[in-house]
């Protein structure tokens, strides 16, 4: 049972680092906790018409309107009338809203509570088993989470060349004729997904850290793009199992300590990191204010020879 | 119309509406210095500070809870400034990062703190969802004394603040520690979103900083008009989403003063004068016919 939390927590932890790779250098991170919260309203729309918690209509729903939200947001922005973070503080709270009225007014009476879908507890996960044919294949999320990530791993990998362009020179990529829009919308359909299949084990909100922490912390650690997805997809699984034995060790909740974990190892790369931590970029900022003070002290000196040779003999100088 | 009478509507009414006041006016200076989901931010990292407060102290007294979550809510801050500050990553990752993590690690507490007796998980829940309703008296006063004392500072270092929103190298220059204005612009949101946590909760906490303020920008390019309006947008939401909530049955007081506030937003948004997207759209089709 605890082998399976842990590679549904592999599985999805994975999952989402690859993606949050993109998110992290497109800068739309915030668009993915934009899309955790509006995830609800699909969700509770979706249920509306089918009256069924379990059927898959809600995740088709979910994650239409995690696309919704993303075309909602950069609409607004592009209006120009409002700035893009203002844009996804606007459209989320709203959609988020409408959702929360939809359910005190409407479903009062269900178990559709927005503790589940805000903090999500992954030690139920097993209890959900896959059974057919009386044969017991197993939990039933073991297969959800996998397909998930195997669906985001496959586009990655096919799309990489596109991904790759279209993250770091968009107008470029429009040029050559790459459909820009369609790799977007490609990605976030897979961003709301992702969050869809996750959120039921870690919470909405978690997702976001599973997304974000990761790739930051990647980012932080190379410039090149394919070891970036490598170290994002190993940080996400290394925090998923530390995560998940604190968790056992101190009796808490499972997605809060991998989450915490995340944000550990992330300090340890800010501080730490050999080219962008911050150790080495104070070390850096120092350098360059004593190669600056040096360079305005010869210049200095090669414009006052005489005054140079009077006041400090002992100072070698070229001029 | 009796309900306009009724003392508990009065209460809850007159917290709301202070909330949207100082609210809309923060919120004018978090807009223009796009830093607008900071809200977010600080709110979600508010959890970990909630629970902290709880567990060393062990009191449930709203003051207690609410100095853990204004110490977290500015740790979360610092954080972020420190990250963009040092390194290569943007505003929007480094606080999407630093929030998700605090509130995974309040979560971690949250279970943790659930499995003391004596907790009752009441009184920490009810400040990630809020609870307008259950505003006291007493909660009151506190919401009263920190909303004269944000406006009273906002008032005092008015120019500083214009000055460093608008064009922060500038006030540098010109001699305004824009570490400090910075970090007193920071402090006070956070105490504003903290207070604002147990009426309409965490989630929505940052749409009543961005609301107001972005449809008060629609209809004025000075601040100091703008941040009126942008007070009197966020009083207007905050008691009519109030009034909505007490007179319809089962209708949560949060959410309805944010469809309230995102409603006069996007009413701003298209129809005002001279930045409206319906005058925009005009303007093009005159500009068309004149063209042929």
């Amino acid at each position: 049972m605890a082998l399976e939390i842990q590679i549904i927590a592999v599985f999805i932890a994975v999952a989402c680092a690859v993606l949050g790779v993109f998110l992290v250098l497109r800068r739309m991170s915030m668009m993915s906790d934009s899309i955790t919260h509006t995830i609800l309203l699909g969700i509770v729309l979706a249920f509306w018409v089918t009256r069924d918690l379990g059927s898959p209509l809600l995740i088709v729903g979910a994650s239409l309107m995690g696309v919704l939200t993303v075309w909602l947001t950069e609409t607004l922005a592009k209006t120009k009338r409002i700035a893009a973070d203002s844009a996804i503080g606007l459209v989320f709270p709203l959609l988020f809203s409408v959702a929360i009225i939809i359910i005190s007014r409407h479903m009062g009476h269900l178990h559709l509570h927005t503790d589940t879908v805000l903090l999500g507890e992954l030690a139920f996960a097993p209890f959900d088993r896959l059974i057919i044919n009386g044969v017991d294949f197993g939990a039933r999320f073991l297969y959800t989470s996998g397909v998930m990530l195997a669906i985001n791993l496959l586009f990655v990998s096919v799309f990489y060349k596109e991904l790759k362009l279209v993250s770091f020179d968009p107008t470029l990529a429009t040029v050559l004729g790459f459909s820009v829009h369609l790799l977007h919308y490609g990605l976030m359909t897979l961003v709301s997904l992702t969050t869809v299949v996750a959120f039921e084990a870690v919470g909405a909100i978690l997702v976001v850290a599973f997304m974000v922490g990761p790739a930051a912390a990647a980012y932080l650690l190379t410039k090149k793009l394919l070891w970036m997805l490598l170290l994002s997809a190993g940080i996400g699984a290394l925090s998923a199992i530390l995560g998940f034995q604190v968790a056992i060790h101190f009796d808490v909740s499972i997605a809060g300590s991998m989450a915490s974990v995340i944000g550990a190892i992330f300090m340890l790369v800010f501080i730490f990191s050999p080219s962008e931590g911050l150790i080495s970029s104070l070390i850096k900022k120092n350098q360059r204010k004593k190669a600056f003070s040096e360079r305005l002290r010869q210049l200095h000196l090669s414009k006052y020879p005489a005054e140079n040779q009077l006041k400090s003999k002992k100072i070698p100088s070229k001029a | 119309m009796a309900i306009l009478l009724d003392h508990t509507f009065q209460i809850v009414a007159l917290g709301s509406g202070m909330l949207g006041l100082i609210s809309g006016v923060l919120g004018t200076f978090a807009v223009l210095r796009k830093e607008s989901l900071l809200g977010e931010g600080v709110s979600h990292s508010a959890l970990p500070g909630v629970v902290l407060a709880f567990l060393l102290t062990g009191v449930r007294q709203t003051e207690v809870l609410l100095l853990g979550a204004a110490a977290t809510g500015l740790l979360a801050v610092f954080f972020i400034t420190l990250i963009v500050k040092y390194s290569k990553l943007k505003f929007d990752s480094a606080l999407a990062l630093i929030m998700s993590v605090f509130f995974g690690f309040g979560l971690l507490l949250l279970t943790h703190a659930q499995r003391i007796p004596t907790a009752s998980q009441a009184g920490l829940s009810r400040f990630i969802y809020g609870q307008a309703a259950a505003l006291l008296g007493r909660d009151i006063h506190l919401l009263l004394w920190v909303s004269g004392g944000i406006l009273l500072l906002v008032f005092l270092f008015w120019k500083e603040f214009k000055v460093f929103s608008f064009d922060p190298e500038y006030a540098r220059v010109i001699g305004i520690p824009t570490v400090r204005i910075h970090v007193l612009l920071s402090l006070l949101i956070v105490t504003a979103i903290i207070v604002g946590l147990q009426t309409v909760g965490v989630v929505l906490m940052s749409s009543m900083l961005i609301a107001p303020a972005v449809a008060a920008r629609q209809w004025t390019n000075r601040l100091g008009t703008m941040t009126l309006l942008a007070a009197l947008f966020g009083i207007i939401s905050g008691v009519v989403g109030t009034f909505l909530s007490s007179t319809l049955e089962r209708m949560p007081t949060g959410p309805a003063i944010v469809v309230i506030a995102t409603s006069i937003a996007l009413i701003s948004l298209l129809v005002s004068p001279n930045r409206g997207i319906l005058q925009g759209l005009l303007k093009r089709s005159r500009l068309r016919k004149e063209g042929i």
